[in-house]
């Protein structure tokens, strides 16, 4: 499927500050089922400052404004060629081991009631299995509902309440995920959604854990399936602080708000470009 | 009743290498001493300098106290020291690129994986990242006991930031002026060049970008920080800046300090400052320590930060059992310096036997340092034996137990002359394009008669520490 991205922030200051540190991981992941048509990032009166892929296959992008400003918007659009992968991520370059994605962080802690919801599982029989059933009970456990939670909810506090948004749900699949032994993570990225769907999920995340032998799977329990080529994959880390498509931070006194609008379209004519 | 290597005495000869300070000692009234150790006194209180060594805490306006018997190696003796940790911190330095690399040492089974992957000190933001010359740990502090004439134990390994090393030059320099005729009548190897290869091992690893001489300059946490003395000390003998995060800041692909005569771009960073807080877009976003946008800058090149963010892997109390594997799988050389046989309390069988022989070991616990949370076995009360029994019943992984090494000790001043005390020594290896070792490092000893505690939180003082030229 052939998908356009406009995915604009605008962060805006009570004070001027006099400048701005960001780090971006808004590139598309180089791997199979994602063929970059155009791309482009872009902050408004900012310099680019250095740029790497890390061991995660990321690429992580610094960019620095110079102050005074009151506001700034970082703008990313861009055409990428999607095939459904059935949720297995593949031709994607990494080195860190997936090992390292069993270390718990505070938003993932397993507390008992997340640890409860592995109960009977066998991952030692079927990882896969397991992780899907993982997922779902996710799905009913922590029931998708907007404004219920914040960027710091975690979790087991997620679970607690029963309610959440995607970034909630991902956290507790990876949770349970890792207190069975299973190596998981937080991806970051973009989600066609149909005319019905809520538009905050444009900008989505969801979860990939590690089985062996077929290597990293995505679950998206906010919308109960695997991620297929509807969905445009940015990054991952051990948690959804890790895994933020933009980290910044101002310098300077003011207060900071935040503004932010994605759309994601499929194209109804395939792209002319070859590439 | 263990006997212990008495440094200076062998039976009633004296070692070679004290030999002329038998004079000097029992020639030394009485009077003389103490007026000479309220002179030092008085010099240490003056320079500044105070307790805090190693981060142990404690009130930081206490003197460290310094005791004016000298500890002496041989130049034969340090010869082996110095192949020994040198090779140890090439090792470890292999380990560290490898572990961020292709980790081909836990792939050929001979380091268990969780032991580093699921460690808090792996930092997975710098894998399939090189710093400069494949350098991560510069400047490495290898703790070492002696137990003989010709047995040293490495008791751990500080690849971080490890201090102290102002205590070596400063202990040097108050010697000198207090003792002059002993450095006339002695041949004793000088350390004050410590501050001039620390510089050039710093410029040594500039980044890939600086295509200058390269600005260093030191990172510190702030007067607040108990080794802020340190950090100023070593900033003022190198000649480079003592900044703090708020004096840095990024811009576009590099670093800026800002000074009187506008930003300058620096290229090496010696941090003091622990990898959770140099950088709040990278790790611990709440850290107003650090610079926001480091991490971006010195993964693309841009600037090099010392020791490497991620080098505390390597000094894990649970990894450093694997360090004689390390110097094999690496270096394909036998390990010069012997490692303490260590048991896991995490390992159901060692733990069997450590809580078995309790009252003969050393329990420390696996993330602690300064001395504290420690059993020492055979000076404990059988209360806080069962005590220690009771933690690592509950929590196994968190201790590892080691036997009680008889420490040596060397000739020290205590208030009814001189008697032995129990030493132990940190030289401070420096890694860049070079590894460099000066001749000497960090003596601590236990003031205490008996304790083999030499922590300056738990009693412990230090001396100035020669090696003899050849």
């Amino acid at each position: 499927m052939l998908l356009s991205v406009d995915h604009v922030t605008r962060y805006y200051y009570d004070q001027p500050v006099r400048g701005v540190v960001q780090s971006h991981r808004l590139m598309p992941s180089q791997c199979a089922g994602q063929k970059l048509v155009s791309w482009k990032v872009s902050v408004s009166d900012g310099q680019m400052g250095g740029g790497f892929r890390d061991g995660a296959g990321d690429w992580v992008q610094g960019w620095t404004v110079l102050g005074p400003v009151n506001e700034i918007t970082v703008r990313v659009t861009g055409q990428i060629e999607t095939v459904d992968m059935a949720g297995v991520l593949r031709g994607h370059k990494e080195l860190t081991p997936p090992e390292a994605y069993l270390r718990s962080t505070h938003p993932t802690e397993a507390d008992a009631a997340l640890a409860a919801l592995a109960d009977g599982l066998a991952p030692l029989q079927d990882a896969l299995a397991a992780a899907h059933e993982i997922s779902a009970r996710v799905s009913d456990a922590i029931v998708y509902t907007s404004d219920t939670t914040t960027a710091h909810t975690t979790a087991a506090e997620a679970l607690a309440q029963g309610t959440g948004v995607c970034q909630d749900q991902a956290h507790a699949v990876i949770a349970v995920a890792r207190h069975i032994g299973l190596p998981a993570r937080y991806v970051s990225g973009y989600l066609l959604v149909g005319v019905d769907g809520a538009a905050d999920e444009a900008a989505h995340a969801w979860a990939e854990v590690f089985i062996a032998g077929l290597g990293w799977v995505g679950f998206d329990p906010a919308n109960r399936c695997c991620p297929d080529d509807r969905y445009i994959r940015l990054g991952s880390g051990l948690d959804s602080l890790h895994a933020a498509m933009i980290r910044g931070i101002a310098r300077g006194q003011g207060e900071e708000s935040l503004d932010v609008s994605v759309t994601v379209q499929a194209s109804q004519t395939q792209s002319q470009t070859q590439q | 009743m263990t006997s212990y290597f008495n440094e200076m005495y062998q039976g009633s000869a004296v070692r070679a290498p004290y030999a002329r300070l038998q004079d000097w000692m029992t020639s030394m009234p009485a009077e003389l001493r103490q007026m000479k150790q309220a002179e030092a006194e008085a010099l240490f209180r003056r320079i500044g300098i105070t307790f805090a060594v190693y981060g142990e805490g404690g009130d930081p306006d206490r003197l460290i106290p310094f005791d004016m018997f000298p500890r002496v190696f041989s130049g034969a003796e340090w010869a082996k020291l110095e192949r020994g940790i040198k090779q140890r911190a090439r090792a470890l330095n292999a380990f560290l690129v490898d572990v961020y690399g292709r980790g081909e040492i836990v792939r050929a089974g001979r380091i268990p994986g969780r032991l580093v992957y699921l460690n808090e000190a792996y930092e997975k933001s710098v894998v399939g990242f090189v710093p400069p010359k494949g350098v991560y740990s510069h400047i490495v502090g290898i703790d070492l006991v002696r137990t003989g004439p010709d047995e040293f134990f490495v008791l751990e390994d500080n690849c971080r930031t490890p201090s102290g090393v102002s205590y070596m030059l400063e202990n040097r320099e108050i010697m000198m002026r207090m003792f002059p005729d002993l450095f006339r009548e002695n041949r004793i190897e000088p350390v004050d060049s410590y501050p001039e290869i620390l510089r050039r091992t710093l410029a040594s690893v500039a980044p890939a970008k600086c295509d200058r001489d390269p600005t260093v300059v030191i990172l510190t946490p702030g007067h607040f920080n108990s080794a802020y003395y340190e950090h100023s000390f070593l900033a003022d003998l190198m000649g480079v800046e003592l900044v703090e995060g708020q004096d840095l800041f990024v811009e576009g692909e590099f670093v800026f300090m800002r000074t009187t005569e506008g930003p300058r771009r620096v290229d090496v960073i010696y941090r003091r400052l622990d990898d959770a807080y140099i950088d709040p877009l990278c790790f611990r976003p709440d850290s107003m320590l650090g610079i926001p946008g480091l991490m971006d800058v010195y993964r693309s090149g841009g600037v090099s930060i010392c020791s490497a963010p991620g080098a505390g892997v390597a000094d894990d109390k649970a990894v450093y059992t694997y360090v004689p594997e390390m110097i094999r799988f690496y270096l394909g050389e036998e390990p010069i310096l012997k490692n303490v046989p260590t048991w896991q309390c995490g390992k159901a069988d060692d733990c069997k036997y450590v809580l078995s022989n309790l009252k003969d070991l050393v329990v420390k616990e696996v993330h602690g340092s300064g001395g504290y949370g420690m059993l020492v076995g055979p000076k404990a009360s059988a209360e806080q034996v069962e005590q220690f029994r009771a933690r690592i019943t509950a929590n196994p992984h968190n201790y590892i137990a080691q036997p009680t090494l008889a420490l040596s000790t060397t000739p020290t001043f205590v208030a009814e002359g001189i008697a032995p005390r129990h030493v132990d020594l940190r030289p401070y290896c420096l890694v860049g394009e070079r590894i460099e070792l000066v001749p000497g490092g960090l003596t601590r000893v236990a003031l205490t008669e008996g304790s083999l505690v030499v922590n300056s939180s738990q009693g412990g003082g230090v001396k100035d520490t020669w090696v003899l030229a050849e």
